[in-house]
C-alpha cells in the first residue's frame, strides 16, 4: 500500500524579518490511507505550519510534498487549488461556516465548486453527510443559530463534501468541551476506520493523541523520533 | 468554470446583503452619475438638434455667393510653383470686379437640373429703415416667393401676413419679428426704405415672420427680387444662389463640387454655422468630463465598501481558498459585487435621468439668444443610455478589480492560523 501524502526532507523557512526563522527542518513522514495521525507538540514547534505544508496551502523552501505520489512543489496556485478540491478536507479550530448561508449550502459549496454532481445529488449528498454527523435536522438553520459542537460537525460535513483521500485538521477540537471534543474525535475515528479517509490531527491534547494510529512529535520543527 | 458563475454571484450577493446601507448609497452614487449624465445629454444634444433643425429648415443649405474664396493666381505663379521657386509678388491689388455673379441665369439653370437640389436666385444689400423716429438698418433680401418656398421655412414663420403678399402689394415687404418691434411697426404699416444707392422708397409691411433665430428675426427683411434690384439700383443682378438639397447632410460635399464648377464660392451651412458646431463640440466635452467625474467619485464608494467588505470577510476567503477555490473565483466574488452595483445602479440611473429628462421638459423658459426659445428641448435616445449605463458598469467593475485583486491574493495561512 502507497502512501496517500508524502512529506520528504521537508524544510520551512520565514523570511519576512531581519532574520530568517526557521519553521521546519527536514521533516519526512508518511500518511497511509485510512490513517489515524496525530501530531503534537509545544507551540512554537512547527505542528501547524507542517499541517498547512501537508494541506498545499503553505509551500516548502526545500523538500517536497507528494500527494498520491505525484510531487506538488511546482505545481502553480491553480492546480494546487484543484487538488485541495479533489482531494483534500481541513477542519480548523474555529469552524469557518459562512455565515449568510445556512448550514446545508455551506456543506454543498466545495460540491458546486468541484460541479461533478447535479445539484438534486449534491442536496442529497450534503444531507446524508449531515445525517451522518448528527445534525440531520439543523440543515436549514444558519451557523449562528447552532452550537459550538454542532457547529464544527458541520464544518467537518464540509470538509468531506468531495470526499477527500485526506483530512487535514488544526486543533479541531481546541473550542469544545471535553464531551464534544469527544464526539468530534470518535467521528475522525469512524471516518479512518469505515471510510478509508486518512486524517491528519494536530492536537496538544495528550489525551487524545494517545487514542490515534501514530503520534507524531515536533521539538523545534523537527521529529523527535522517539515517539 | 461557467457552471460556478452562479455560486460566486451568490456569494457575493451574501457579501453585499451583509452591508445593504452602504451598498445603496455607493449604488445611488453611481445612479446618480448615470442619471446627471442622461439629463445632461438629453439636454444638450437635444438643444443642439433643435439647433441645427432651425438652422436647416430656415436657411438654406448652400449659398453661393459673389466672391471668390481665393484670388486669382497671378500668370507668373502659374507658370512658376511659389512653393518651389524663390518667387515673391508684392503690391497685387486684387481687379475690382463688378459685383454680382456673372451668369446668373446660366448658372441657375445648371443647378436646377441637378438632382435633389432646388435653387432660388436672391440680391442681398444693406438697407436702413426709417419710422416715426427710429433708423434702423438692416439687410434687404430680393427674393423669388414661389423658389424662396422651396429654400427655407419662411412661409411657416408667418405670424402675420404671407409671403405670397409681396407679389400683391407693388411695395410689399416682409420682415422679422424683432425688426417690426425695434422700428414699432406693425402688419400694415408704411415706412421708409432707405438704400445704400441713395433710392428712398416707402414701402408697406406685407408680413411679419418669427423664424427664431433672433439674427435673421432682428435684421433681415424680403422684397420681391424686381423691386430690391431697383432700390438698390442695380437691375438684373443677383449676388446669391441659395440651394435646398434633399439631403441637408451632403451640403458639404455638394458645396465643394459648386465651388469646383462655377468657382464662386459656395458655402454650406454647415461651414456657415462652424462657430456653433465648435461650441457644441466644447459643450459635449463638458458634459462627459462632469459627469465621467461623477462617476469617478461614485466608484470611489464602489472601491471603499468593496474593500471594506474584504477586509471584514479575510475568513470566508480564508476558507474558500482553503476548500479549494482558486484566485480567480476569489477574484470573480468582488468583482461580481462591484459589476452588480453598476448594474444596479445603471438601471436605477436610467429610470433617474429619464425622470430628469422629463422634469427638464416641463420647464417653461424665455430665451433670446441665437435662437429663440420657450422651452428646453429633450431628446430621447437609447444612444445615452446606452453609454450611460455601459460607462457605469465598466467603472464599477473597476473600481472593484483592485480589492478584489487584493482578496485573491490573501494567503490562508496567514488568517486561518490567528483566527480563532
Amino acid at each position: 500500500m502507497s502512501a496517500i501524502l508524502e512529506a520528504r526532507k521537508v524544510g520551512r523557512v520565514l523570511h519576512e524579518g531581519e532574520v530568517p526563522v526557521t519553521l521546519l527542518r527536514d521533516v519526512s513522514l508518511s500518511i497511509m490511507p485510512g490513517e489515524f495521525v496525530s501530531i503534537t507538540g509545544p507551540s512554537g514547534s512547527g505542528k501547524s505550519s507542517l499541517l498547512y505544508i501537508l494541506g498545499l496551502l503553505d509551500q516548502c523552501t526545500s523538500g517536497a510534498v507528494y500527494l498520491n505520489g505525484l510531487p506538488t512543489d511546482d505545481l502553480g496556485s491553480a492546480s494546487l487549488s484543484r487538488m485541495r478540491l479533489e482531494h483534500l478536507g481541513f477542519v480548523f479550530q474555529f469552524h469557518f461556516l459562512l455565515p449568510e448561508f445556512t448550514i446545508l449550502e455551506n456543506v454543498r459549496i466545495p460540491m458546486q465548486r468541484l460541479g461533478r454532481l447535479s445539484e438534486r445529488d449534491q442536496k442529497d449528498r450534503a444531507t446524508h453527510l449531515l445525517e451522518q454527523l448528527g445534525l440531520g435536522d439543523q440543515g436549514e438553520k444558519r451557523p449562528a443559530q447552532l452550537s459550538g459542537g454542532q457547529r464544527q460537525r458541520a464544518a467537518i460535513a464540509r470538509a468531506l463534501a468531495n470526499a477527500p483521500a485526506v483530512i487535514l485538521a488544526d486543533e479541531p477540537t481546541g473550542n469544545l468541551d471535553t464531551k464534544n471534543g469527544r464526539i468530534v474525535h470518535d467521528i475522525f475515528k469512524g471516518l479512518a476506520r469505515n471510510q478509508n479517509t486518512a486524517i491528519v490531527m494536530v492536537t496538544h491534547d495528550q489525551a487524545l493523541a494517545a487514542t490515534t494510529d501514530r503520534q507524531i512529535h515536533l521539538v523545534d520543527g523537527t521529529l523527535d523520533l522517539e515517539s | 468554470m461557467i457552471s460556478i458563475i452562479p455560486l460566486l454571484l451568490k456569494i457575493a450577493l451574501a457579501h453585499l446583503s451583509g452591508r445593504r446601507r452602504q451598498t445603496l448609497v455607493a449604488t445611488a452614487g453611481v445612479a446618480m452619475g448615470v442619471g446627471f449624465f442622461i439629463a445632461m445629454a438629453a439636454m444638450m444634444q437635444g438643444f443642439q438638434t433643435y439647433f441645427v433643425q432651425t438652422i436647416v429648415d430656415v436657411s438654406p443649405h448652400i449659398v453661393i455667393s459673389d466672391t471668390y474664396r481665393e484670388l486669382p493666381r497671378q500668370p507668373l505663379t502659374l507658370i512658376f510653383n511659389p512653393e518651389n521657386a524663390a518667387l515673391a509678388i508684392r503690391n497685387v491689388k486684387p481687379k475690382e470686379e463688378i459685383r454680382g455673379i456673372r451668369n446668373a441665369g446660366r448658372i441657375l439653370r445648371a443647378l436646377a437640373d441637378m438632382k435633389g437640389v432646388k435653387v432660388a436666385p436672391m440680391l442681398e444689400g444693406q438697407i436702413i429703415y426709417r419710422y416715426g423716429s427710429t433708423d434702423k438698418a438692416a439687410t434687404l433680401s430680393g427674393i423669388d416667393p414661389d423658389a424662396e418656398k422651396n429654400i427655407t421655412d419662411i412661409e411657416s414663420d408667418m405670424v402675420s401676413g404671407k409671403l405670397d403678399n409681396l407679389k400683391t402689394y407693388a411695395n410689399g415687404i416682409v420682415i422679422g419679428v424683432g425688426l417690426a418691434r425695434d422700428l414699432n411697426a406693425k402688419y400694415g404699416d408704411t415706412i421708409t426704405a432707405v438704400s445704400p444707392a441713395g433710392i428712398v422708397r416707402n414701402v408697406k409691411i406685407v408680413g411679419i415672420f418669427r423664424s427664431g433665430i433672433t439674427a435673421l428675426d432682428n435684421r433681415a427683411s424680403y422684397a420681391l427680387l424686381k423691386r430690391a434690384q431697383i432700390l438698390q439700383n442695380r437691375p438684373n443682378v443677383i449676388n446669391a444662389i441659395r440651394m435646398h438639397l434633399d439631403d441637408p447632410n451632403a451640403a458639404r460635399s455638394v458645396a465643394a463640387d459648386i465651388e469646383k464648377r462655377f468657382s464662386y464660392k459656395a458655402e454650406s451651412w454647415q461651414e456657415a454655422n462652424e462657430g456653433f458646431m465648435a461650441v457644441f463640440t466644447i459643450q459635449n466635452i463638458i458634459i462627459y468630463s462632469t459627469t465621467s467625474a461623477i462617476l469617478i467619485v461614485a466608484c470611489f464608494g464602489i472601491f471603499n465598501i468593496i474593500s471594506t467588505i474584504v477586509n471584514e470577510k479575510t475568513r470566508d476567503i480564508a476558507i474558500l481558498k482553503s476548500m479549494g477555490f482558486g484566485e480567480g473565483d476569489i477574484q470573480g466574488v468582488f468583482v461580481f459585487q462591484g459589476a452588480l452595483m453598476g448594474v444596479c445602479g445603471a438601471v436605477a440611473g436610467w429610470g433617474l435621468g429619464y425622470a430628469m429628462s422629463r422634469g427638464l421638459g416641463a420647464i417653461r423658459v424665455n430665451i433670446e439668444s441665437e435662437l429663440s426659445m420657450d422651452r428646453l428641448f429633450i431628446i430621447y435616445t437609447w444612444t445615452h443610455y446606452a453609454f450611460g449605463g455601459g460607462a457605469c458598469v465598466i467603472a464599477a467593475t473597476l473600481a472593484a478589480w483592485l480589492p478584489a485583486r487584493k482578496a485573491s491574493k490573501l494567503r490562508p495561512v496567514d488568517i486561518l492560523r490567528g483566527a480563532a
